[in-house]
């Protein structure tokens, strides 16, 4: 603050702190806050608000209890609320996602961290930018295309003669979520790749050498030496791909199968299709917490602090 | 368990540029050998072609006699310490230390152990809890002085071990190091751009300068009879003369230039080669009468006082610099700054010398 001060003068630091204040709590705290209360209230017709009927009710949290189905995980049949279920299969998914995009990510950023000539490393990065330059709409509609039954894909399996029938991508393979699983990998695997790149390039290349000099063969100095180096940056991309992938509505409405729910889409069905925003306040809040309590978890379990998400 | 070191016409070039050429070698078991050379002339190159990190364009690296061309680092019998020692942050001292036995799959109880004990020898009992973090620099170099020994290796690799320590701690962690190598009977290879810790510390010393190696011998004879006038001046202070060089007579030759005439040494390799004359300043003499031979006049221009000798430079004519070292016993007069005084030598102190073996 002090150093702020002299570096800007009075003026300027006060606009600053200004926005900052401004940014926080009318973008992120007030609206938030404003939901969290909304979320107490009962939908009423206009002509109902501030009446009798208009008290502090938990209704709008059980409404995700209600309406139980019969599906089954992994081959076991089970019974279960139907938005408790959607909001199971989008939390294990963009774990799934998280998962993919790491063992993608990683290899990657190894390879540009430490093996890729460091000429080479501006035109490669680039070349991993450019996609991302399109509108992710664009990239979403374009998997759509890509992967619609009489399209490409099809197309070129079935032309190197690996099918003979065209794939139903969008039902899916393995479950209804892949076509879903595939395109949020594409879609966030640079917001891996790029924490988990800055991590390895701090990585001192002796120490690399070092550990193979003593013997070491290469997955063991991945193990040991180069992922605990790398592992704020692992963390924060996992953060950000699970938080990124589960919040995602453009992608699974897009590319999404009839069977295969999202919770924003639940939610946004709430606020857009049956206008109880009430409701779709209180989903939203349980899916923030939920999602919130995951990450933390998952950090408890392979031991990451805050701080080196912060990074 | 230890094992000999032979480079035969090594050579290697980073693109068009040649970092280390026709290098020839034979480092016997058990040596202590020590690569001297100013920053950039060719040393960590090789010894990192002899750890494995980079292949030799040319030539061959034999390790206890069998080529290793194309094996792996991890599969050499070398342990190199790096520059920067590289040990691993994240891990506590002991796990640094037996990561050579993790590999290896020693179990854990075993590797404990066997970290303890190295710590006992580096002399840092009671470090093995501790993070990299929480030791000092010298601590450090213990640490990959052990953590390089845990693996057992025939040869050990060691690229400016004690350049990031101050003087003092250098001091002593050379006469460790020389002590952990007689123990341990473990063929060292150490590279220094330090001549006073390369001569103080090794059984050979490799001179090198831009990628080539000018001589190899023991400390002594690098110092006493240097085979040209880069090894003579890396390794120690020089009067030079230079001049037209007469004909040879029983090793000694007579050269003429703007400070008269002169005789000195010169060795067979060196004939017919251009030559300068070299002599050391703790080989030149001072006296008020001129000397029978090797003789020059010069006027006192700095007296330093060193201790046990007394360093007394002067200019001759046309400017150039010379210097002597007085004994400081109380008997040899020290002349004072504005004298006259004679500056000699004897011809058997003093050599002819060709310039660095360098690329044309
Ligand atoms: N990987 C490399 N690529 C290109 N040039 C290099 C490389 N490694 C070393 N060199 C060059 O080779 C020469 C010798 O380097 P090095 O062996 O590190 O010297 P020293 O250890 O004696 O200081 C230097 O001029 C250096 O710039
Ligand atoms: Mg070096």
């Amino acid at each position: 603050m002090q150093d702020l001060l002299r570096r800007y003068g009075t003026g300027l630091t006060t606009i600053f702190c200004l926005m900052v204040a401004f940014w926080i709590l009318v973008l992120i705290v007030l609206p938030n806050f404003s939901m969290l209360f909304e979320s107490f209230f009962p939908y009423l017709p206009v002509s109902e608000l501030d009446g009798p009927k208009d008290v502090f009710t938990l209704q709008n949290y059980e409404k995700v209890l209600a309406n139980p189905i019969e599906t089954n995980w992994f081959g076991i049949p089970i019974t279960i609320p139907i938005h408790v279920s959607t909001f199971v299969d989008t939390v294990f998914f963009s774990a799934l996602v998280t998962f993919m995009t790491l063992v993608l990510a990683y290899p990657l950023a190894y390879f540009l961290a430490k093996v890729a000539s460091p000429k080479s490393i501006p035109t490669l990065l680039l070349l991993l930018f450019i996609p991302m330059w399109v509108s992710e709409a664009l990239r979403a509609f374009a998997w759509y295309i890509i992967l619609t039954f009489n399209g490409p894909l099809n197309a070129l399996l079935k032309g190197l003669g690996l099918i003979d029938q065209g794939i139903r991508w969008q039902n899916g393979i393995f479950t209804s979520y892949d076509a879903i699983v595939i395109v949020l990998t594409y879609c966030y695997v640079l917001f891996m790749l790029f924490p988990i790149y800055t991590a390895i390039t701090s990585l001192d290349t002796n120490q690399i050498e070092a550990a193979e000099d003593l013997g070491s063969p290469w997955w063991r100095t991945h193990w040991r030496v180069i992922i605990p180096h790398a592992k704020p940056g692992i963390a924060s991309g996992c953060v950000m791909v699970f938080m990124l992938s589960a919040g995602s509505l453009l992608v699974p409405t897009v590319v999404g199968s009839t069977k295969a729910n999202w919770f924003p889409q639940t939610i946004y069905t709430w606020f857009n299709d049956a206008l109880d925003w009430n409701t779709g306040a209180a989903y939203s809040m349980i899916f923030l917490l939920v999602c919130i309590m995951f990450v933390i978890l998952a950090m408890r379990v392979f031991k990451v602090k805050l701080s080196d998400i912060a990074k | 368990m230890s094992a000999g070191i032979d480079l035969e016409n090594v050579c290697c070039d980073f693109g068009t540029f040649r970092a280390v050429d026709n290098a020839n070698v034979s480092i016997k078991p058990g040596e202590f050998f020590s690569f001297l050379g100013p920053s950039g002339c060719g040393k960590t190159t090789i010894l990192r072609m002899v750890s494995g990190f980079i292949e030799p364009t040319e030539g061959a690296i034999k390790i206890g006699g069998k080529d290793v061309k194309g094996t792996r680092p991890n599969q050499r019998p070398t342990a190199l310490i790096f520059q920067n020692l590289a040990l691993f942050p994240l891990m506590p001292i002991w796990e640094n230390i037996s990561f050579g036995l993790e590999v290896r799959g020693v179990d854990k109880a075993t590797r404990r152990a066997r970290a303890e004990e190295l710590l006992k020898l580096v002399d840092l009992p009671g470090a093995a809890d501790k993070m990299v973090s929480q030791l000092s620099g010298g601590q450090k170099q213990r640490v990959a002085i052990a953590r390089a020994l845990a693996v057992e290796p025939s040869v050990m690799l060691l690229d400016e071990p004690l350049s990031a320590l101050d003087l003092k701690l250098r001091q002593h962690m050379r006469a460790e190091l020389r002590a952990i190598q007689k123990r341990t009977g473990v063929t060292f290879i150490y590279i220094t751009h330090d001549q006073g810790e390369a001569l103080a510390m090794s059984d050979r010393v490799g001179v090198m300068s831009q990628g080539r190696i000018q001589q190899i011998a023991a400390p002594r004879d690098i110092y006493d009879n240097p085979v040209n006038g880069f090894v003579a001046s890396f390794v120690g202070e020089n009067n030079i003369f230079e001049g037209d060089v007469g004909a040879v007579s029983g090793g000694m030759a007579g050269m003429t230039g703007a400070h008269g005439s002169f005789r000195a040494k010169v060795s067979p390799e060196a004939q017919g080669k251009a030559l300068k004359l070299y002599v050391r300043p703790e080989h030149t003499v001072l006296s008020k009468t001129k000397a029978a031979e090797n003789s020059v006049e010069m006027e006192v221009t700095e007296v330093a006082f060193e201790g046990a000798f007394i360093s007394v430079h002067g200019v001759a004519a046309g400017g150039k610099r010379l210097s002597a070292e007085v004994k400081n016993d109380g008997v040899t007069v020290v002349p004072g700054v504005g004298e006259k005084v004679f500056a000699s030598f004897d011809a058997a102190r003093a050599l002819l010398l060709p310039d660095a073996n360098v690329r044309g």
